[in-house]
C-alpha cells in the first residue's frame, strides 16, 4: 500500500506560501480598503486553507470521493451561512409586513 | 424457495475463509477487510467524513460570529483591537510549522524512514502544539486580568460594552473549542508517537499517522480562519492596540 | 425440526456477558441497541400516557401546568433523540447493511460498539434529568427560556443530548464508509437494495446536520452554566439565531427518522408483491433528494418567529419541493403493488399502513408549508397531528414492519402471524383514533403545550386519549409474542417469506461471519422476475 510520495521541497514550498500569506493578511489588515478588507482577508484565508488541504492533506492526489467529501463539508457550511443570512439581510423588504 | 436465479454465487474457491490458520497477511490487517489497501482507504475516508462533522461543528460558531458581527460591526471592531495581534500571529506561524512537521512525519512513515526519524517529526509537532497552547494560556490569563472574561465580572471601558461581551463570548467559545481540539490532538499524537517508536509504521502500514495528520491539519485550518476573523477586524482604524 | 446441536450462529457464538458487552459483531450490537431503544420507547410512551391522561379534562387537574410542561418535554426528548433517530438505523441498519452488501461487518466494528456506549451514556444523563424533575422547555428548548428563565434540568438534559448526538454521527460515518468501501465484488451502486440507499442518504444527514445541534446544545449549556450571552437578548444576543441553528439540524433530523422507514417499506413492498420495485433508479435518487433538499427548508419552523417575510417565502417554496421526492416514492411503491402478487402478511400490513398514513402526514405538511395557513396553525394541535402522522404512522410503522419482516432472520424464529395481524390492526385503529381528532381540534384553535384548554375541545381530547390507550395495547402485544417466540415458536428457516436479497440466502440466525466466503454478485439483489436488458430496472 503506498500513496503518492511528494518531495520535501514541495512541503517547504507550501510552508513558505503559508507564511507569506500570514504576513500578507496581517499587513493588509492595517491598510484601509473599505469593504475590500474583508474580501482580501477571506481570500487569503481560503487560499491558505486550500494549500493545506490540497498538499499537506494530499487531496491533490486522492480519489475523487475524498475531494467530494471535503468539498461537501464546506459547501454545507455555505448553505448554513447563506440561508440564515438571507433572513437577516431581508428583514423589512416586503412592504406591508412588519418584518 | 424461489425459481429466479440466485444473486449470490459462492465462488468455487473460498476467498477468505473464517478463522485463523489461513493465508498469511499483514499483522495489522483487521479481519473484516479483504486487504491492506481496502483498510487504508476505509480509514482515510472515515477520517475525512469525521472532519466534515468537525467543519459543521465549528461552523455553528462561525454562524453566530457572522450574525453578531454583521449586527454590531463597530462593537466587534473595538473589541477585536484589545486582542494582542503579536500573540495571534505568532500562534498562526507556530501552527503552520507544526503542520509542516506533521506532514514530514507522515512522509517519514510513508517512505519507511527509521523509527527515530518518524518520532523526531512527531515530537516536533507536539512541541509546537504545546507552544501554541502555552501562548493561549498567556492570552487567557491576560483577559482575566483585564476583566474581559464574559460573565458577572465583565468590565468594558470602550464605547460598545454589550457587543464587546458578545465578541468575547464568541472569542472564548471559538478559541476554547479549538484549544480543546488541540489538546485532543496532542493526546492522539502521543499515542501515534509511541506506536512509531515501537517501529509499527512503514510504507506498508502508516495509515494511523496519515489519519492523525489529517486531523492535525484540520485543526490548523480552523485557526487559519479564526486568526483574521478574531484578531484583525478593522485594524486600520487604529494603530496597534 | 430441531437438531440435537444447533449450528453455530452469532447468537450462540459466545455466552458470556463480556462476549456481548465487548462484541465487535454488528449483529450483536444491533441487539444491544434493540434492548436500549425499546426501553426508551416505553419510557417516552409513559410520558405520553401522562400527557393524554391530563388532557382528558379541560382543567389542569391531574398535573399542575409546570409538571405538565415537563411531561410533554420529556416525551419529546426521549422519543426524538433516544427512539426515533436511532431506531431503524441502529437496529435494522446495523444488523442488515453488512449482510446486504456481502461484507463480514461494518467498516469500523469497534466504533460501532462505541456508538452504543455513547448512546447509553447520553441516555443515563437524560434519565437523570428526568429523575431530578425533568425539563420544562419543550423538546425544542428555545432560548432565552432555556438559557435564562427555566429552572429545570436543562443542563443535564442538554449534556445527554449532546453526548447521544455523537452516537448518531459515528453510526452515519460507519455506514457511509461501509457502503463506499465494503461492497462485495459485482455489487454496483445500482444493484444495492433500496434499504441501503435509504440508510446511505440518512447517514449523509447524520454527518452534516448533527454537529450543528451539538454546538447549539453546547452553547445553551455554556450560557446556562457560565451566564454568557450568546442567545440572551439582554446582552445583544438573538433568540432567532438559536432557532436557525436548532432547526438547521432538527428539520433534516425528521428525514433521519423517516428515510430508513421508507427503505424498509421499499423492501416490504417488493417482497410481498413478489415484484421488483417500479422505477428503482427514481426511488434510489429520491432518497438522496430528500436528504439534500431537506437541508434547505428549516425556516418553515420560523414562520412566526420573527424571520423576514422574504425568507419565509423562500423557505415555503423549497418546502413544497421537498415533498416531490416523497411523492415519487409513494407512487412507485403503489405502482409496484399494481399487478403484483400481493400477500397480506403482517409486515405488509405495516407497509400498507405506512403508505396511507405517511401520505396524510406528508400532505398536511404541505398545508403547514403554506405561509398563510401556518400563521394560524402554528403551535396548534394541527402541527402535533401532522408530525405524529409521519413519525408514528410513518417511522414507527416502518420500524414495526421491519422488525416483523426480519425477526425470523434475526432470531431464527417465526412469531405467531395471527396475533401479529391483530396487533397491526390494533395499532392502526388506535393510532388514527388518537391523532385524527387532533387535526380537527388544532384547526379549531386548540394550542399545543397547554395543560388547560377550552371546554368545547374536550370531546376531541377524550377520543384522542381513548385512541392512545388502544395504541398502547397495540404496542405491548408484539412485545409479548416476540419474547414468547424466542423459545417457543417454530424455527423459521433461511427464507420464510420466499423473498429475494442477500440476507435471505444465509441461515437464520446468521453465522458470525455472515458469509462462508465473499459473495460475487451478478445481478441486482432483488430480482423477482428475470432481469431484462432493455428498460429501466
Amino acid at each position: 500500500m503506498s500513496g503518492h510520495v511528494a518531495p520535501k521541497s514541495m512541503y517547504y514550498g507550501v510552508f513558505g506560501a503559508l507564511m507569506v500569506g500570514t504576513a500578507l493578511t496581517v499587513a493588509a489588515a492595517f491598510v484601509d480598503m473599505g469593504a475590500l478588507n474583508n474580501v482580501v482577508m477571506l481570500a487569503i484565508a481560503i487560499t491558505k486553507a486550500l494549500l493545506v488541504i490540497l498538499f499537506f492533506m494530499h487531496v491533490r492526489w486522492s480519489t475523487r470521493l475524498t475531494w467530494v467529501v471535503a468539498a461537501s463539508g464546506f459547501f454545507w457550511l455555505l448553505i448554513l451561512f447563506g440561508l440564515t443570512m438571507q433572513d437577516y439581510l431581508t428583514r423589512g423588504w416586503v412592504d406591508g409586513t412588519w418584518r | 424457495m424461489s425459481d429466479a436465479p440466485s444473486a449470490y454465487q459462492p465462488p468455487p474457491v473460498a476467498i477468505h475463509p473464517a478463522g485463523h490458520g489461513h493465508t498469511p497477511h499483514h499483522p495489522y490487517l483487521q479481519h473484516h477487510f479483504d486487504n491492506m489497501e481496502q483498510q487504508a482507504e476505509a480509514s482515510t475516508l472515515g477520517m475525512w467524513v469525521f472532519l466534515v462533522t468537525e467543519i459543521m461543528f465549528f461552523g455553528g460558531l462561525f454562524m453566530a460570529y457572522l450574525v453578531y458581527r454583521w449586527q454590531a460591526p463597530l462593537g466587534f471592531q473595538e473589541a477585536s483591537h484589545h486582542l494582542n495581534i503579536y500573540w495571534g500571529a505568532a500562534n498562526t506561524a507556530i501552527l503552520i510549522v507544526s503542520s509542516l512537521t506533521m506532514a514530514f512525519a507522515v512522509r517519514a512513515a510513508q517512505t519507511s524512514q527509521p523509527a527515530r526519524k518518524q518520532v523526531f517529526w512527531l515530537v516536533s509537532t507536539m512541541v509546537f502544539g504545546a507552544a501554541f497552547l502555552g501562548i493561549k494560556a498567556i492570552e487567557y490569563s491576560d483577559k482575566f486580568k483585564d476583566h474581559i472574561i464574559p460573565g458577572p465580572d465583565f468590565v468594558w471601558h470602550g464605547l460598545y460594552p454589550k457587543p464587546a461581551e458578545q465578541f468575547y463570548s464568541l472569542y472564548f467559545a471559538m478559541t476554547g473549542l479549538h484549544a480543546l481540539h488541540m489538546v485532543i490532538g496532542l493526546g492522539i499524537m502521543s499515542v501515534i508517537t509511541w506506536m512509531a517508536w515501537r517501529k509499527t509504521f512503514d510504507n506498508e502500514y502508516y495509515t494511523p499517522v496519515e489519519v492523525a495528520g489529517l486531523y492535525w491539519h484540520f485543526v490548523d485550518i480552523v485557526w487559519i480562519f479564526l486568526f483574521p476573523l478574531l484578531y484583525l477586524i478593522g485594524r486600520h482604524y487604529h494603530a496597534a492596540a | 425440526m430441531e437438531t440435537t446441536a444447533p449450528p453455530l450462529n452469532y447468537l450462540n457464538n459466545g455466552h458470556t456477558i463480556a462476549s456481548w458487552l465487548l462484541t465487535k459483531d454488528h449483529k450483536r450490537i444491533a441487539l444491544l441497541y434493540l434492548v436500549s431503544i425499546t426501553f426508551f420507547f416505553f419510557l417516552g410512551g409513559f410520558f405520553a400516557l401522562l400527557v393524554r391522561l391530563e388532557l382528558l379534562t379541560p382543567a389542569a387537574d391531574l398535573l399542575e401546568p409546570d409538571m405538565y410542561n415537563r411531561m410533554f418535554t420529556m416525551h419529546g426528548i426521549v422519543m426524538v433523540f433516544f427512539f426515533l433517530i436511532p431506531s431503524i438505523p441502529a437496529v435494522l441498519g446495523n444488523f442488515l447493511i453488512p449482510i446486504m452488501i456481502g461484507a463480514k461487518d461494518l467498516a469500523f466494528p469497534r466504533i460501532n460498539l462505541l456508538s452504543w456506549y455513547i448512546y447509553v451514556l447520553g441516555g443515563i444523563f437524560t434519565i437523570l434529568a428526568a429523575l431530578l424533575g425533568g425539563v420544562d422547555t419543550g423538546w425544542t428548548f428555545y432560548a432565552p427560556y432555556s438559557t435564562s428563565a427555566s429552572n429545570s434540568n436543562v443542563l443535564l438534559a442538554g449534556v445527554g443530548i449532546f453526548i447521544t448526538g455523537f452516537s448518531s454521527i459515528l453510526t452515519g460515518l460507519n455506514f457511509i464508509v461501509t457502503v463506499h468501501r465494503m461492497r462485495a465484488p459485482g455489487l454496483t451502486w445500482f444493484r444495492l437494495p433500496l434499504f441501503v440507499w435509504a440508510h446511505y442518504a440518512t447517514s449523509l444527514i447524520m454527518i452534516l446536520g448533527t454537529p450543528v445541534i451539538a454546538i447549539t446544545v453546547l452553547l445553551v449549556a455554556v450560557e446556562r452554566a457560565f451566564h454568557l450571552g450568546i442567545f440572551d437578548p439582554a446582552l445583544g444576543g438573538d433568540p432567532v439565531l438559536f432557532q436557525h441553528l436548532f432547526w438547521f439540524y432538527s428539520h433534516p433530523a425528521v428525514y433521519i427518522m423517516i428515510l430508513p422507514a421508507m427503505g424498509v417499506v421499499a423492501e416490504l413492498v417488493q417482497a410481498f408483491s413478489r415484484k421488483n420495485i417500479f422505477g428503482y433508479t427514481f426511488v434510489a435518487f429520491s432518497s438522496l433528494a430528500i436528504a439534500i433538499i431537506g437541508f434547505l427548508v428549516w425556516g418553515h419552523h420560523l414562520f412566526v418567529a420573527g424571520q423576514s417575510t422574504y425568507a419565509g417565502l423562500v423557505f415555503s417554496i423549497i418546502s413544497f419541493f421537498v415533498a416531490i421526492p416523497s411523492a415519487v416514492k409513494v407512487f412507485n411503491w403503489t405502482a409496484t403493488m399494481y399487478k403484483g402478487s400481493v400477500s397480506w402478511d403482517s409486515p405488509m400490513l405495516y407497509a400498507f399502513g405506512f403508505i396511507g398514513l405517511f401520505s396524510i402526514g406528508g400532505l398536511t405538511g404541505l398545508f403547514l408549508a403554506t405561509l398563510g395557513m401556518d400563521i394560524h396553525m402554528h403551535d396548534t394541535y394541527f402541527i402535533i397531528a401532522h408530525f405524529h402522522y409521519v413519525m408514528v404512522g410513518g417511522a414507527i410503522f416502518g420500524y414495526l414492519g421491519g422488525m416483523h419482516y426480519w425477526w425470523p432472520k434475526i432470531t431464527g424464529r417465526m412469531y405467531p402471524e395471527g396475533w401479529a395481524k391483530f396487533a397491526a390492526l390494533n395499532v392502526f385503529v388506535g393510532f388514527n383514533l388518537t391523532f385524527f381528532p387532533q387535526f380537527i381540534v388544532g384547526y379549531l384553535g386548540m394550542p399545543r403545550r397547554y395543560a388547560m384548554y377550552a371546554p368545547e375541545f374536550q370531546i376531541y381530547n377524550v377520543l384522542s386519549t381513548a385512541g392512545a390507550t388502544i395504541l398502547g395495547v397495540g404496542y405491548l402485544i408484539p412485545m409479548i409474542y416476540f419474547a414468547w417466540s424466542l423459545k417457543n415458536a417454530p424455527l423459521a428457516g433461511d427464507n420464510p417469506w420466499g423473498a429475494r436479497g442477500l440476507e435471505w440466502e444465509i441461515p437464520s440466525p446468521p453465522p458470525t461471519e455472515n458469509f462462508p466466503a465473499t459473495p460475487i454478485v451478478t445481478e441486482g439483489t432483488h430480482q423477482y422476475a428475470p432481469s431484462r436488458e432493455v428498460g429501466i430496472v
